[in-house]
Formats: structure tokens, C-alpha cells, sequence
């Protein structure tokens, strides 16, 4: 069995030429959130920079380090210098970096975030020690950044393989066992120990049995898994082929949403190289193994992560979850024995092999092994995908990882529509799926959503609510009809209608949904307004009694207004108003009519960002003056 | 419709008669037309022996399918999480009285359709807003006229 010896030191090879210090390097992060900031404008100046000077650079195209806040991302490695990575790139800084850094060997200190070496580097900080990545251990997202995602040769060079190696060179029932070990449960947000699912599904014994990679991340403000296919493709397909040696299938299928078509492409492209250097197919890597793989698209329904929903989508159903038991692991696709993984545990599988479930034991707590991706957004400092171990407390997250809430700092989301939102006192709750869900919340697949004072908390229970609403697959009644009453009841709230028994009425149908429902849609349904009425009851009974609300949120609640002594007359926001509600001679401070406002924000924005004065536009409570 | 004939000839020749088929089949129908046709409809139910009623059961329970024909381009507004506390709802509606049409329409002259999606997974550039297959982060209201203009 040295097939793979011989792969990885051709590949080492490659990887090593790469990196000779001779070589200028230029790395781009061209995931999904660096194209949304603007990384394809740049690697376009890149590309006509490298041409025109003729610089001697080899641009290699590498998925996600994290820090989206930084994005667009440009590293460059030349000069026998480390590679130093730039932030927040455009065309024009890109210009004047190829210039002074690779043309001059100058760096740009203004711009550079950090460097990647051992060694101090000219004064600039590590990247990694920055005090967004500091904390973190990356195991997952190990190469993310690293590699270019449609180049199998880097993650081979990067002991890739070498995980499903060590698995071929066990019996099943032994890997199942380290994985057993390891104490890794789903990172899908159940938690379910993932060495048990596994040893069910093989102790059926029946014939043929499936392995499906669940990649159907649906939850509103999660991206997680996106990244990681995006970035390191290779590892999820090496722990699906992992586990399917391990539960005796030849079949996998990755469910992914259609939403995801850059995902998509490089799982394609990764599938192709698989076959290509004979680790799909039959006879892996010379071993008795045979196993393939396809990918299945999802057509756009939260539900279809719940995995017998899934399943029946697979078949080509609508995606209506059935009762469990019994389980996909007895009897799942077809009525086959399947076991249904996340992403993210599929992409721990081969590190917990390469390095053994004792090395995986040392990350995390007692009962919560390992580390979890999130995805840190809304409104905080420093936004991104990160990786902690598991345990630690979301306060750290949030003020020493994120760099604290842009304002006074209100509720975190966690789980998304399915979660609940904790406040400032429960921010040293450790991040387990236990502690988690004794706060009401859930673990759930990683979406970690900071709200400062400017978030209404019932404005967003109403958002999820009304997200579960359309989503709700309509089989049983209490999730169809009671999460449509609830929406109703927090529509008037939000617009200043509700009574002060309206808060009673929500909890109820709350329970009923929670106890009545047949899915952990509607089971976990009700968590973002069960948690926002626990936790900040007082700002539904602002709404409700004082008819206000105190982020200015509530549209129905709220007037905008110039404020004279800062307005200076541009005419800048009577040229963006959409209803003609603004008016004023240039020069003198103008007018907003509130009967003609629709409240759609432009003139705020141009305020803002455009205005000779700035800020002279402000929301304040309907009625206040 | 006889001009579609050949296209879905050649669309139902890949897939195996089989139930789980009929996902994958309305997906690369949609690709082709930008949309599921009555016609579409009926030849798949006849390939793969389901009744129309089926097949609609099953394309109107997913909401990546559309019944109407798509415009030359197509704007997706995201309204998950992030997008939501950072405006993203209020953008969508600005798009709607700009284009002059309701969420899932198309503009008279074909020129736009608009829809809203659940997340587009680029929640620390919220809001986000995607014509065609380009992602725009960090929108605002005020950028929306000079961004469509950018799209003919």
C-alpha cells in the first residue's frame, strides 16, 4: 500500500517547488465572501499587473483564512520574505502593493495585517497571533487559506489522504472504535456521538448501506460549511470515504444547496481528481474498498436539513420529514441502513485518524470533545468564520475573538431560527450543546449572531418566526398554523397593535408548538421567542404598553426628522427621496414631511456617508419631538 | 410547444426513469428556460410515469422553482440573519419601487426579475444583494440605481 506514499511525494514535491524562497507568490481569497467584497476586481488588476511588468509571480487562488472583515485578502511572498497578508484590498491598493512589494521588495506596512512565519518579520505582528486568531485552534479549517481548493497535489502535500490511509490500514469496526473514542459528536447541532451512529448503521447488517454528507446549511446567518467546501473540499470527501469504509458502504451522496454553486463547482472538480489519482473507484488506493460518490442539489428548503426530510428530497419527494424511529442509521435512503453526517464532523474525521482519538481528546471539555466552526456576524467588531474548542465561553468569543459589539452590546444568537437569544448575563455560558440548551438555546451548526442596542430583539423573534412560518413543511398542524398565529401576535407588537395578553398568548402557543410537533423544526420553533420573552420581556412590554420602540427599530414605531442645527442644506437627501418628502432651499436646513416618509432609509444613508454635514438625519420614537 | 421539444429531449435522455430523477430534472429544466413550464410539466410526467399533479407537488414545495419566465437578469436579495438586522428587508423594498414590481416578478420590459432569498452565506458583508451570478456586499439603498445600471 504505498500508492499514496508515491501521490503525496510527487505532491510534496509540487508544494515544496511552490514555496522555494526564490519564488514570488500572490495568494487571493477567492471564496464566496472575498468575490462578495470585491476579490475578482482585484485579482483582474493582479493578473494585468503581472502581465505588463512581466513579474516572475505565481498567483495561486486559495479559499477562506477567515477575518471576512479584512476581505479582499491579498498575501504576497517574494524576496526570501515570509508571506505578509494585506487587508481589505482594492484595485488600487492592489496596484500599489504588486508595485512597492513585489516590484521594490518594499512592504506595504500600511495595509499589512500580519505575516506567516516563526520567525519575527520587520516589526509586523503574526497573523496568528492577532487577537482574532489567537485564540482559536484550527483543525478543521487547518488549510483553509492554505491550499488552492482545486489542486488536489496541495492537499495531498499537506497529509492529505493520509487519514483514509490509516483507516484502509484498520478493520471497520476499529475505526469506528477510534472514532467512538475521540468522543466526536455531530457538529450538525444534535450532537449525536458520531461513533455510535456509525456502529448502528454497520451492526445491521443489511446490504447496501449509504453515507450521506448533509450540506444543506440552511440556517439564516451560517456559513460555515460553506466555507469549508469552498476552501478544503478534500477533507469532508476523505471522512466521507472514512466513513463509509467504516459502515460498509460503496455510496455516497452529497445533499448541498443549490444556493452554494462555487461549493458546488469544487466539489465537482474535487470528485474528478479523486478519480484521477485512484482514490474513488474501485480498489482504493489498492485496498478491497470500492466507493463512490455524487452529488445531489437541494431546491431550496430549510427543512431538507432535517435528515428523514432529506432523505425523501433524495428520493424526490417533497422534503417532509417522517417519525424516527426508525432512524436513517436502521433505515434510511431506499429503506437502507444511511448514515447522515454534517460537513463539519465529516471534516474532523481524518484529523481524528491521522492523529488519533487522544490528540482529539486533549481540544474541548469532558462530554464536549474537539473544537466547533462558527460563523461570527451582525454586529460585532471583527466578523468572520472561526474555530474554538469546544467549552469556551461565548464571552470570549465575542469580546476577545470578535472584538466586542459595535455598541452597547444586547443579545447573541446562537442556532439560528432554532436558537435563542442569550444576553449579556449569560454571556459566560461555556459553548456546549448541554449549557447551551439549559439557556434555552441550542449548540446548532455554528451561526453566532451578535445584536447591539440598535437590534429590536422582538423584531427579530418576529424575523425567525416568520422564516420558520414559510419554511415549515405543513404536516403538522401546530407547527403550520400556530407558528403563523405567532407571527400575527409579534406583527402587532411590531407595530405598536399588540396587548399586554398577547405576551401570554405567544408563550402558550410557544409550548403547544415546542410540545406538538413532529420535527426539530417546530420542536425548537418557538426558541427565539421563548428566549427573547425570558430574557428581555421588557422590551415586548415597551412595545406593547409604551407603544415604542427602544432600538428604532419598529417601523411603525418610529419618525425620521432633520435635526437643524447640524443640517446644512446640501440637497443631497431631497435628490434620494423616492416620495418628495424632503424639502428646502440649498443652504438652510430642510424639511421632512412624516405623512409623505415611507421610512426606506436613503436619505439616512446619504446622510450619512455623502453629505456635506453628515448625520443631520435621525430616527427617533413616532411622536416625539 | 413544439420549440422546446428537442431541449427537453435532450435534458430527459441523462436521467434514469426513476422518482428520485425528478429533482435533478426540474433543476436543469429551470437552467434551460429559466422556468417550469405546464409544457415542461407534462413532457417529464409522461418520461417519468407521474402525474402532473405530482410533479407539481413536488416543484412548488421547493422554492428554488419558478412557474413564471425569468428577465435577462435576475436580482436575489438576501434576507438571512445578518442581512435582516442590517437592513436587508428594506433594501428589498426599495428594489420593489425602484423596478416598479413585487418580490418574484419580472419588470414589463424582461429586463429584471427580483427575488428574495433565506441566506447567500456571506453574512459578514451583510447586506447582500446578487444580480446574476455577482455578489454584492455592504449594499445600501442609495447604491441600488447606479448598480442596476450597470446591467442592460
Amino acid at each position: 500500500m504505498n500508492k499514496l506514499k508515491a501521490l503525496a511525494e510527487r505532491s510534496r514535491a509540487e508544494w515544496q517547488a511552490l514555496h522555494h524562497p526564490d519564488r514570488a507568490r500572490i495568494y487571493l481569497g477567492m471564496a464566496s465572501c472575498g468575490r462578495a467584497a470585491g476579490s475578482e476586481e482585484v485579482r483582474k488588476t493582479v493578473l494585468a499587473m503581472v502581465k505588463k511588468h512581466r513579474i516572475a509571480a505565481q498567483l495561486v487562488d486559495v479559499g477562506c483564512i477567515g477575518p471576512c472583515y479584512l476581505e479582499p485578502l491579498m498575501d504576497i511572498a517574494a524576496f526570501g520574505k515570509p508571506r505578509i497578508s494585506y487587508g481589505n484590498v482594492n484595485p488600487a491598493k492592489a496596484e500599489m502593493i504588486i508595485e512597492k512589494h513585489l516590484r521594490r521588495g518594499e512592504i506595504v506596512r500600511n495595509l499589512a495585517v500580519g505575516h506567516f512565519a516563526d520567525a519575527p518579520c520587520d516589526d509586523l505582528p503574526e497573523f496568528f497571533a492577532q487577537p482574532m486568531l489567537k485564540h482559536q485552534v484550527r483543525i478543521v479549517l487547518k488549510n483553509c487559506g492554505f491550499i488552492d481548493p482545486e489542486n488536489i497535489r496541495h492537499y495531498l502535500a499537506r497529509d492529505g489522504y493520509s487519514g483514509l490511509q490509516k483507516a484502509l490500514e484498520l478493520s471497520p469496526d476499529q475505526v469506528i472504535e477510534a472514532i467512538a473514542q475521540s468522543g466526536l459528536r455531530g457538529r450538525g447541532g444534535a450532537g449525536f456521538p458520531t461513533g455510535k451512529k456509525w456502529q448502528i448503521c454497520r451492526e445491521t447488517g443489511r446490504e447496501p448501506r449509504y453515507i450521506i454528507c448533509n450540506a444543506d446549511e440552511g440556517d439564516p446567518g451560517a456559513f460555515m460549511n460553506r466555507s469549508l467546501l469552498e476552501s478544503d473540499p478534500h477533507s469532508v470527501l476523505e471522512g466521507m470515504l472514512i466513513a463509509g469504509y467504516a459502515i460498509g458502504a460503496s455510496m455516497g451522496t452529497i445533499y448541498i444547496r443549490a444556493e452554494y454553486p462555487l461549493a458546488i463547482q469544487r466539489l465537482k472538480t474535487a470528485i474528478r481528481q479523486m478519480k484521477e489519482n485512484g482514490l474513488l473507484g474501485r480498489r482504493i488506493l489498492g485496498s478491497a474498498f470500492h466507493f463512490d460518490l455524487k452529488i445531489k442539489e437541494g431546491a431550496g428548503a430549510f427543512v431538507c436539513g432535517e435528515e428523514t426530510a432529506l432523505i425523501q428530497s433524495i428520493e424526490g419527494q417533497r422534503g417532509m420529514p417522517r417519525t424516527k424511529p426508525p432512524f436513517p442509521a436502521s433505515s434510511g435512503l431506499f429503506g437502507a441502513p444511511t448514515v447522515i453526517n454534517n460537513v463539519e464532523t465529516l471534516g474532523t474525521v481524518p484529523h481524528i485518524l491521522r492523529n488519533g482519538p487522544t490528540w482529539y481528546r486533549q481540544f474541548g471539555t469532558e462530554g464536549n470533545v474537539g473544537t466547533k466552526t462558527f460563523s461570527l456576524v451582525g454586529k460585532v467588531r471583527r466578523t468572520g468564520l472561526i474555530e474554538v474548542p469546544l467549552g469556551t465561553p461565548l464571552r470570549k468569543i465575542i469580546q476577545d475573538i470578535g472584538g466586542g459589539p459595535q455598541k452597547t452590546f444586547k443579545a447573541v444568537q446562537t442556532g439560528g431560527p432554532s436558537g435563542g437569544c442569550l444576553p449579556e448575563e449569560l454571556l459566560d455560558t461555556p459553548v456546549t450543546y448541554e449549557s447551551l440548551a439549559a439557556a434555552g438555546s441550542i449548540m446548532g451548526s455554528g451561526g453566532l449572531i451578535v445584536m447591539d442596542r440598535d437590534t429590536c430583539v422582538v423584531d427579530v423573534a418576529r424575523y425567525f418566526l416568520d422564516f420558520i412560518q414559510r419554511e415549515s413543511c405543513g404536516k403538522c398542524t401546530s407547527c403550520r398554523v400556530g407558528t403563523r398565529h405567532m407571527v400575527e401576535i409579534l406583527e402587532r407588537i411590531c407595530k405598536g397593535e399588540g396587548e399586554i395578553d398577547d405576551l401570554n398568548k405567544l408563550e402558550s402557543l410557544a409550548r403547544t408548538v415546542k410540545s406538538t410537533s413532529l420535527c426539530g423544526l417546530g420542536q425548537t420553533a418557538p426558541n427565539p421567542v421563548l428566549t427573547t420573552l425570558r430574557y428581555f420581556r421588557n422590551e415586548y412590554v415597551e412595545h406593547v404598553v409604551g407603544k415604542y420602540c427602544p432600538a428604532l427599530v419598529c417601523r411603525s414605531l418610529i419618525e425620521y426628522y432633520v435635526i437643524p442645527d447640524k443640517c446644512t442644506g446640501c440637497q443631497r437627501c431631497v435628490g434620494v427621496c423616492p416620495t418628495g418628502a424632503i424639502s428646502g432651499p440649498r443652504s438652510e436646513p430642510h424639511n421632512l414631511d412624516k405623512t409623505k416618509c415611507i421610512k426606506c432609509r436613503a436619505c439616512l444613508e446619504i446622510c450619512r456617508f455623502d453629505a456635506i454635514a453628515g448625520n443631520a438625519i435621525a430616527i427617533r420614537t413616532r411622536g416625539e419631538s | 410547444m413544439e420549440p422546446m421539444r428537442e431541449p427537453m429531449q435532450s435534458i430527459l435522455k441523462e436521467f434514469p426513469v426513476e422518482a428520485g430523477s425528478l429533482i435533478p430534472i426540474l433543476q436543469k429544466t429551470q437552467e434551460a428556460f429559466g422556468y417550469i413550464s405546464p409544457q415542461a410539466v407534462e413532457r417529464i410526467s409522461r418520461f417519468l410515469k407521474l402525474t402532473e399533479n405530482e410533479i407539481f407537488g413536488v416543484a412548488s414545495f421547493y422554492s428554488q422553482f419558478r412557474f413564471i419566465p425569468k428577465g435577462r437578469h435576475s436580482i436575489t436579495v438576501c434576507l438571512g440573519t445578518a442581512c435582516h438586522v442590517r437592513s436587508g428587508g428594506i433594501l428589498l423594498e426599495a428594489l420593489e419601487r425602484h423596478l416598479e414590481i413585487q418580490t418574484g416578478e419580472c419588470t414589463a420590459d424582461g429586463r429584471f426579475d427580483l427575488e428574495a432569498v433565506a441566506c447567500l452565506g456571506c453574512c459578514a458583508l451583510a447586506p447582500v444583494v446578487k444580480i446574476d451570478g455577482d455578489i454584492y456586499g455592504n449594499m445600501a439603498v442609495i447604491k441600488i440605481k447606479e448598480l442596476l445600471e450597470k446591467y442592460e
